[in-house]
Order: C-alpha cells, then sequence, then structure tokens
C-alpha cells in the first residue's frame, strides 16, 4: 500500500468510527462498519461469504465460464482423466466434468433459493399467527408442525418426491414442505415474548387489527433470528438435495445436478476416481461455506450471544 | 354514529365489577364502579392497586382475556362497549377513545421510525396516501411542540429522549382524532420539569380539540390542580367524586387522609401521618 492510499485509508476509518459523528448517515455508516469489523473478525465467516459469492458469481456467468457444453457427449474421449483440457476430467458419456459442476451452481442455486423463498414465508406465517392468536389455533398449527417434526426430513422430502413424481420442481416443493416447521417454531417462540410487551398493547389502543400487528410489527422483530436459521439450513438444503438427486428423484439425467453427478459416477469409484470426487467436493465446499457464513452472520445480528 | 346533547355525558359506566378467575378463589378487581363524564378533565387517583388502570383499560376493553367484566353500563357516546365485538372495538379504540401509556420507553416499536408509527396510527383508521399520512404527522409532531419534526420524523425510538417520546405517543394517540383519551399516569416516567411540559401540552391540546380526558395518576396534588372532576379510588371501589377545587376540602376519611400525607412546604411538622386504612372502607 503506497503512502497516499493508507493515509486514505486511516482517514476513512476515523469517519466511519468517530465519536462526534456530524450526520445521522455518519452514524449509521459507523455502525454498519463496527458491525462489518465483527463479520471479518470471524475469519472463517469470511472464507464462507467468499465461497458463497463465487457460487453466486459461478452460477450467473456459467456459460461464460464453462470451457464446454454440459450436455454435449464425446464418447470417443470418455472417462479422461485430470487434464489441461478436462480440469476435472470427464464422465463416462464423454462429457467435461468442470463444465458440468459450473452449470451444477446454478441448480444448487435454484434450489436453495427456491426453497428458502418457499420455506421460510410459510414458517414466519404460521409461527406468528399461532404465536399471536394463541388458544385453539396455536394449538391446530403447532400439532401440525409437531407431524412434520415427527419425521426424519430426508425420508418425509423421499415420500413426498415419490408421491408427486421425481424432478427438480417436485424435490424443491418435497424440500421445502419438510423445511418449514422449525422456522414455524422460531417466530412463534418470538412472537410469544414480543406479544406481550406494551408497545403492542399501544398499538392495539390505536385500533390495529391482528392482522395489521402481525405483519407490521410483529414479522420485522423476528426476521434476524429467522435469516441465520435459514442460512445454517441452507447447507442441509443442499445435502437434501443432492441425497434426492443421488437416489434418482431429483433432478433427472442429462441435467448436471451435482447429487445425480455423484449417483452416475458410482459404478466408476474404482478406477475412475474423479467422476464422484469432484461433484461431491462442490456439494462438500458449498454446504460447509453455508454453515461458516450462517456462523458469521449469528454473530453479527444477534449481540447477546457472545463468544 | 349518534349525535351528542350537550346533556348527555359523553361516557357513561355504571356498576363495573371486574373479577380475575384463579384456583384459589375469584380476585375481585373493581367493584360497583359507575361514574359518567361529559368533554371535560376527570382525574383518577388512588394507590397502587385500588383499580385505576383497571378502569382505564375496561372501558376500551384491553384486559387479560381471563377477566370477567359484568357492568349494568359501559356506554360511550351512544356505542354500548359492554356488548361490542373485538371487531367493533376496533373502530373505537384509537378513533374514538385513545390511550397514553406509562413509559414511552416501552410503548414505542424499537425498530419501527417513530414517525411512520404515527403515520401507521393516521393509517389505522384512514384510507389516505402515504403522502397525505407523512403530513399529518409532521403537523402533529409540531403540535407537541417538537421543534424539528422533519428530523424526529426519521428518529428510531431508543434515538429520543422520555419527555420526547411521551410527546411522540401523545402525537400518535390523538392523530386519529379521539374523542375521549386515557392518559394511564403519563408522566409519571419523566422527571419532574418534563412532567410539566407534557401536561402543559396535553392539556392545550385536549381543551383544543374538546376532548374528554380521563387522567389516572397518584399525584394528588396534580390531579386537583389540572382536572376538573376527581373520582378517589381505594380496594378496587369509588370512595368519592369530588370536585377538582374543593378536594382539599373533602370530608371524606380517605381522600382527608390522604391529602395529609402530602407534606407541605410551607409548614414544618414534626411527624408526617401515615394512612390509617378503615376496613369499613372495602364494604360493599
Amino acid at each position: 500500500m503506497s503512502y497516499g492510499v493508507k493515509q486514505k485509508y486511516h482517514a476513512m476509518q476515523a469517519w466511519f468510527l468517530t465519536d462526534t459523528p456530524a450526520s445521522a448517515f455518519q452514524a449509521k455508516a459507523g455502525h454498519v462498519y463496527t458491525r462489518l469489523l465483527v463479520f471479518k473478525s470471524n475469519q472463517l465467516a469470511i472464507l464462507g461469504l467468499l465461497i458463497v459469492v463465487m457460487l453466486l458469481v459461478t452460477a450467473l456467468f456459467a456459460p461464460l465460464i464453462a470451457p464446454y457444453d454440459p450436455l454435449a457427449t464425446d464418447l470417443a474421449n470418455r472417462l479422461q482423466p485430470l487434464s489441461s483440457e478436462h480440469w476435472f476430467g470427464t464422465d463416462e458419456m464423454g462429457r467435461d466434468i468442470f463444465s458440468r459442476i459450473i452449470w451444477g451452481a446454478r441448480l444448487t442455486l435454484y434450489v436453495v433459493g427456491l426453497v428458502a423463498i418457499i420455506a421460510a414465508p410459510v414458517g414466519i406465517l404460521v409461527g406468528t399467527i399461532a404465536g399471536y392468536h394463541g388458544g385453539w389455533l396455536d394449538t391446530v398449527l403447532m400439532r401440525i408442525t409437531d407431524i412434520f417434526l415427527a419425521f426424519p426430513k430426508l425420508i418425509l422430502a423421499l415420500a413426498f418426491v415419490a408421491a408427486l413424481g421425481p424432478g427438480i420442481e417436485n424435490a424443491i416443493i418435497a424440500i421445502s414442505i419438510t423445511s418449514w416447521p422449525p422456522y414455524a417454531r422460531i417466530a412463534r417462540a418470538e412472537t410469544i415474548t414480543i406479544r406481550n410487551s406494551v408497545f403492542i398493547d399501544a398499538i392495539r389502543v390505536q385500533g390495529a387489527g391482528p392482522l395489521r400487528i402481525v405483519i407490521r410489527h410483529i414479522m420485522p422483530l423476528c426476521l434476524s433470528s429467522l435469516i441465520v436459521r435459514v442460512t445454517l439450513d441452507m447447507a442441509g438444503i443442499i445435502l437434501t438435495a443432492a441425497g434426492l438427486g443421488f437416489l434418482g428423484l431429483g433432478a433427472q439425467p442429462p441435467s448436471p445436478e451435482w447429487g445425480a453427478m455423484t449417483s452416475s459416477g458410482r459404478s466408476y469409484i474404482l478406477d475412475h476416481w474423479w467422476l464422484i470426487t469432484m461433484p461431491g467436493l462442490a456439494i462438500f465446499v458449498v454446504s460447509l461455506a453455508f454453515n461458516l457464513l450462517g456462523d458469521g452472520l449469528r454473530e453479527v445480528l444477534d449481540p447477546k450471544g457472545e463468544n | 354514529m349518534t349525535t351528542q346533547n350537550a346533556d348527555t355525558p359523553l361516557l357513561e359506566v355504571a356498576d363495573l365489577n371486574i373479577t380475575f378467575p384463579s384456583p384459589k378463589g375469584d380476585t375481585q378487581a373493581l367493584h360497583h364502579v359507575s361514574f359518567s363524564m361529559g368533554r371535560q378533565k376527570l382525574g383518577i387517583v388512588g394507590e397502587s392497586g385500588s383499580g385505576k388502570s383497571i378502569t382505564g383499560r375496561a372501558i376500551l376493553k384491553l384486559l387479560p382475556s381471563t377477566a370477567k367484566i359484568d357492568a349494568k353500563k359501559i356506554v360511550f357516546n351512544g356505542i354500548d362497549i359492554q356488548n361490542a365485538t373485538e371487531k367493533e372495538m376496533r373502530q373505537v379504540r384509537g378513533r374514538q377513545i385513545a390511550m397514553v401509556m406509562q413509559d414511552p420507553k416501552y410503548s414505542l416499536n424499537p425498530v419501527m421510525k417513530v414517525g411512520d408509527q404515527i403515520a401507521e396510527a393516521f393509517l389505522t383508521h384512514t384510507r389516505a396516501s402515504r403522502k397525505l399520512a407523512r403530513d399529518a404527522t409532521i403537523t402533529m409532531l409540531k403540535a407537541v411542540r417538537i421543534r424539528n419534526p422533519e428530523r424526529v420524523y426519521h428518529l428510531y425510538p431508543h434515538e429520543v429522549s422520555g419527555g420526547m417520546g411521551q410527546r411522540i405517543m401523545i402525537a400518535m394517540m390523538l392523530i386519529p382524532k379521539p374523542k375521549l383519551l386515557i392518559a394511564d399516569e403519563p408522566t409519571s416516567a419523566l422527571d419532574v420539569t418534563v412532567q410539566l411540559q407534557v401536561m402543559a401540552i396535553l392539556d392545550d391540546l385536549v381543551t383544543d380539540r374538546g376532548m374528554g380526558l380521563i387522567f389516572i395518576s397518584h399525584d394528588l396534588n396534580l390531579v386537583a390542580s389540572f382536572c376538573d372532576q376527581v373520582i378517589i379510588m381505594y380496594g378496587g371501589r369509588i370512595m368519592e367524586i369530588c370536585e377538582a377545587k374543593t378536594l382539599h376540602n373533602s370530608t371524606h376519611p380517605y381522600t382527608k387522609g390522604l391529602i395529609n400525607c402530602l407534606p407541605d412546604i410551607t409548614q414544618s411538622i414534626d411527624f408526617l401521618p401515615t394512612l390509617e386504612r378503615d376496613e369499613v372502607w372495602l364494604k360493599d
């Protein structure tokens, strides 16, 4: 770092960390900056964030990054080991494994994103309504939640996919159906503590109905703990999706889904290890990254859980 | 809405009883409470646990779900509160009757800008654009004598002081233009100088708008100087209803006892008497 740049950096840091901010904006920026410092001090979380960002970039620019067509078969070049031409080798149909993993990132993100978008709102809605209303509605909604929690996640997802028919969309639906109950539990617990606060009484005095109170005042307060939980769950979602793919119930061949790739590479594991190792590594790295990121987020968003 | 005659009271409460059932037997919080008021300032004073807050909350039907309300009559401005459903009560709360609570620190949503909270109170009862709600909020903030309303609008509750918080609460409760305001110890959490400011604002706004006010407090002098009429409560019962001006000449033993317990700055006395409670007061 040259001297000038260093000086500018220090000036900027002083601006962020001043005890006497000149404007509300500066105070807020400083607040965000100190939060970032907390996050930054957790180097594993930064690593997780970097990998997740890389996954996002890879998925976004898959056509530009992937050197080959992930679906183009080339039987003359099947089962080639790692080389400068085929970085991760080729599979039993002569397809480039590196390209397939790059395209597979899209499928993985697609599953994770859609499950989070479907399951988290369902969970928060069920949890806040049950928690706020209480009484019979609470009992009914929470017993339904308990029923879903009574089965192991993967088994339940398997059952749903088996009923709905194999395919990536059905896998997403099945995983969503199995992953909302924990969110409902968290949201309900938070709602019950918030429900009895004086400010909710004050809002009721204004004549606000239950819907307005739940959506405008309770849900925003449940969000931070839910975000952490969803991030931590993403690894589980990836594993479940890969598991379904492995069992042939998720994405169908020839789509380059990582779980399905490990499954088809299984028969070649002794002589051609890269067929199963490469997609397996991708699953491992990405789910680890989501776990690290989730842990880091928990530290930033939850001031009570001091380490 | 029925039109209001000058002589029909704004609020009429007759023989109000509230009980909380418990495994150890019922606890009766209010015994035969009856009073009526017009568009005036009514003070309710009493010790802790005398039932003043419960009375205020009963008028809004904001009691815990276990409470049993039994009354001959609770009528506000022609609306039968006693038999109103929760849905009907939502129309009454805020628009007809509002309530300012004790501690502004806990009665504002911590993650919402105070301006948005006031605007929200406005939008609960009016179908207006966000822009209009914003303008109404700024006007209201000015009315409670907040000097820089545009800046305060964007503050979060933890960024305002206690006195300012209570003024924001008052703005929030008055913006739907209610006909009756219940102020449940609105100044107890504030220090003495700020108390007077808040009281002055409350007084001006209530008088200007021709509203009714129920002022719940344990500060006898404050109530006597601020209200038109005073209800004195003890043990869930009304001891006495008297004009505020004649409060100090009251003949009721309990009221006299309370007044005697107040030290007087102009006179030095050796003993400050404590209140002698009489069992007879608790007989129905």
